[in-house]
């Protein structure tokens, strides 16, 4: 049954759990869930879900023992995703998880299941891209990287560059969704939220770094071999702007 | 020089070097040193040419005492000389490494006044990075042929993988290109960094802190077309050195003409890359697919065929061993048709335990018949739809037609994409390659 209402929440996954939980005491799934900051105007009356944190831990709980963990993984990584109407295909995927048990995992010939997969490979797809091409600047004692991925991929990337760079202080920040992560030399780190980010300027010794990058970038290709498609292929363009290589002029 | 101009000339004569891969180690990183390594190995750029930059491969000095004429840094080139100093090579590894351009250092060097001093030039450049830095981010360094067993050894505990250049596939090609190398000299250090893992392995066997000793195993490569070696020879080589020196990989890279000179192709002779190509199709064959070098070319065969990829040529001569049933095969015959790909037999191997299978059930499993249909049976029923009494007609059904059209050929073959990350080929042909390999030289 579906509910002529739509349900507002504060964005975050346990806010969402809330909306899963709000449907299950509705007994309907509602025509859309929306975060406080979704621009989306919509028609239907609004019901606005209010996060509890002990209520979300209990969704959890159930998800994972009458479901499996393989769902609850796989709910948590397509929170991240940037999937359209992600919050719906996520509620009715649970709804079915309830009804169908671990086999939920499988079921590809659902058209929510088969939405979730997709986007969960375009995630895994965009961190392993972040990985590779993420570029730090060196700010003078510490590095900082700015990343506009489509999906929110800054958690599942930042534990690589905590082992990998454990003895540099560095921060990262996710403009499209306005989220940072910061870490110090030894190990402390946190996420944060902040709308705008204002690094300092380049030292005259980190343009000099970068410009060695770029004279490196150039002598490595073989001249009359451009392959413009090929090169697009393996690193798609719109993660160019973040690149060193790609910063000229 | 100041070093922009340093790293661009040695950035530009290392260029040529295939193997650049990151890949073969899982180190993870340890608190106080800085980096890692992954087993996959990780790109972080993709040059214009479109090949993957994953290390920072560039000579320590191309200032060469030897004379090989195939090469851009010989002796009697005339061309622009550079040397790194250990301290800056560290500094711009370092400091590329943090900024996450690069998975580590590709360490190569042409020959600083005689071996020994180019050797322990690269030591001293090691031992900084590995010591002092602290860096525990991936290294592969080249063995410098004709140095001090000691010394290279020394630089096995630095390096996750190491390689010497075969460079030319005959000793005899060797004294006419390349007079101050020879097989022997190419050969030592092979032997030796082979027996250097296997007394290394036994070493971690009885303690585990153990230095590693070359980690991601040895590789080496060889130039194709600069000398009238036939694929055969080649292929055989090969096989010799997977057995012999235990390698993990062995590279080819087609002869690009750099340098004119009397014993080498004009300079405006394309690079065979068509038959690169053909060399790492059987590559695969001999490490993946249970192949001999002698089953996939002989006497009367010495060439590859440019229109045949190397299996489907093996199956069309062997037209009487098919077809074969999928439900009974042994899975040593499933990895020989055509179209059937190493991850496709070991799920027909696994699902005809459970069910009988037909061609719905071959489909399901992600099988494309294509290729396949023609050398297999499902429970004694064929989907060929040709006659299978002529070998001819056969090859004529599964040749590569569209090869020159179709950019996708080469990425893929099989119905199985080749590993993602690992560079195959040095240069990814343009379509006007692959109709001048078609036409020209092969
Ligand atoms: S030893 Fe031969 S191949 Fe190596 S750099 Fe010198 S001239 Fe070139």
């Amino acid at each position: 049954m579906a509910a002529n209402l739509v349900y507002r929440y504060d964005g975050s996954l346990q806010g969402f759990l809330c909306c899963v939980a709000q449907s299950f005491f509705d007994k309907a799934v509602p025509a859309g869930i929306g975060a406080w900051d979704d621009p989306q105007a919509t028609l239907f009356p609004i019901k606005e879900v209010e996060t509890d944190w002990q209520l979300a831990k209990r969704l959890e709980r159930s998800i994972t023992s009458r479901i499996s963990p393989e769902a609850w993984d796989m709910v948590q990584r397509g929170f991240l995703t940037c999937m359209e109407e992600k919050e719906l295909r996520l509620l009715r995927f649970i709804l079915l998880g309830y009804k169908m048990g671990p086999r939920v995992a499988r079921l590809s010939t659902n058209e929510d299941v088969h939405a979730l997969d997709k986007a969960l490979l375009y995630l895994k797809n965009e961190a392993h891209y972040h990985v590779e091409f993420l570029r730090f600047t060196d700010f003078g004692g510490f590095l900082g990287a700015v990343i506009t991925p489509n999906n929110t991929i800054l958690p599942l990337i930042v534990h690589h560059f905590c082992s990998r760079l454990n003895t540099e202080d560095f921060m990262i920040y996710e403009k499209t969704h306005q989220m940072g992560f910061l870490h110090r030399k030894g190990g402390a780190h946190q996420f944060f939220q902040a709308d705008h980010i204002q690094f300092p300027e380049k030292t005259d010794m980190e343009k000099r770094c970068q410009a060695l990058w770029r004279i490196y970038y150039d002598a490595a290709a073989v001249e009359g071999r451009e392959n413009p498609k090929l090169r697009r292929g393996h690193m798609p363009m719109r993660y160019w702007v973040n690149m060193t290589e790609f910063q000229r002029g | 020089m100041n070093i922009m101009e340093k790293l661009e000339v040695l950035t530009d004569a290392a260029k040529y070097d295939v193997a650049c891969t990151s890949s073969g180690v899982d180190r993870p990183a340890i608190p106080g040193a800085l980096g890692s390594a992954v087993k996959a190995g990780i790109c972080h750029s993709f040059a214009a040419d479109g090949r993957c930059i994953s290390l920072l491969k560039v000579l320590l000095s191309n200032d060469c005492a030897f004379d090989c004429s195939y090469c851009v840094n010989r002796r009697s080139q005339d061309t622009p000389r550079a040397s790194f100093t250990p301290e800056e090579l560290c500094r711009l590894t370092i400091e590329f490494y943090r900024r996450n351009y690069i998975e580590g250092l590709f360490l190569s060097s042409a020959v600083v006044k005689n071996p020994d001093y180019t050797c322990e030039l690269m030591l001293k450049t090691l031992r900084m990075l590995r010591e002092k830095e602290k860096f525990w981010g991936y290294v592969h360094v080249k063995a410098i042929p004709g140095a001090d067993p000691a010394l290279t050894e020394k630089l096995g505990f630095y390096a996750d993988r190491m390689s010497v250049n075969i460079e030319l596939p005959s000793q005899k090609s060797l004294t006419l290109l390349a007079p101050q190398k020879s097989k022997e000299k190419i050969l030592a250090p092979m032997g030796q960094i082979r027996d250097g893992i296997r007394e290394n392995a036994t070493d971690l066997v009885r303690y585990k802190a153990a230095p590693r000793f070359v980690p991601a195993g040895q590789s080496t490569q060889m130039i194709i077309g600069a000398t009238p070696e036939s694929d055969r020879q080649i292929l055989n080589l090969t096989e010799g050195l997977y057995k012999k020196y235990s390698l993990k990989r062995v590279f080819f890279s087609a002869y690009m003409p750099v340098v004119e000179h009397r014993n080498l192709p004009a300079p405006t002779t394309p690079p065979p890359l068509l038959r690169e190509h053909r060399l790492y199709q059987a590559d695969w064959l001999l490490r993946f697919y249970g192949f001999q070098a002698g089953e996939i070319l002989d006497d009367e065969h010495p060439d590859f065929d440019p229109l045949l990829d190397p299996k489907c040529n093996w199956a069309v001569h062997h037209i009487s061993q098919f077809p074969i049933e999928v439900n009974r095969a042994p899975y040593e015959m499933l990895l020989r048709v055509p179209g059937i790909g190493v991850k496709s037999a070991m799920r027909i191997r696994s699902a005809r335990r459970w069910a009988k299978l037909d061609f719905e059930g071959l489909k399901k499993l992600g099988v494309v018949l294509k290729r396949a249909r023609y050398f297999i049976t499902c429970q004694g029923k064929s989907i060929s739809p040709l006659p299978m009494d002529n070998p001819a007609v056969i090859a004529g059904a599964i040749r590569e037609r569209g090869f020159a059209q179709n950019g996708g050929a080469l990425q893929s073959w099989q119905g199985e994409a080749l590993p993602a990350l690992e560079q195959l080929s040095l240069f990814t042909p343009t379509p006007k390659d692959k109709v001048q390999c078609l036409t020209g030289q092969i």
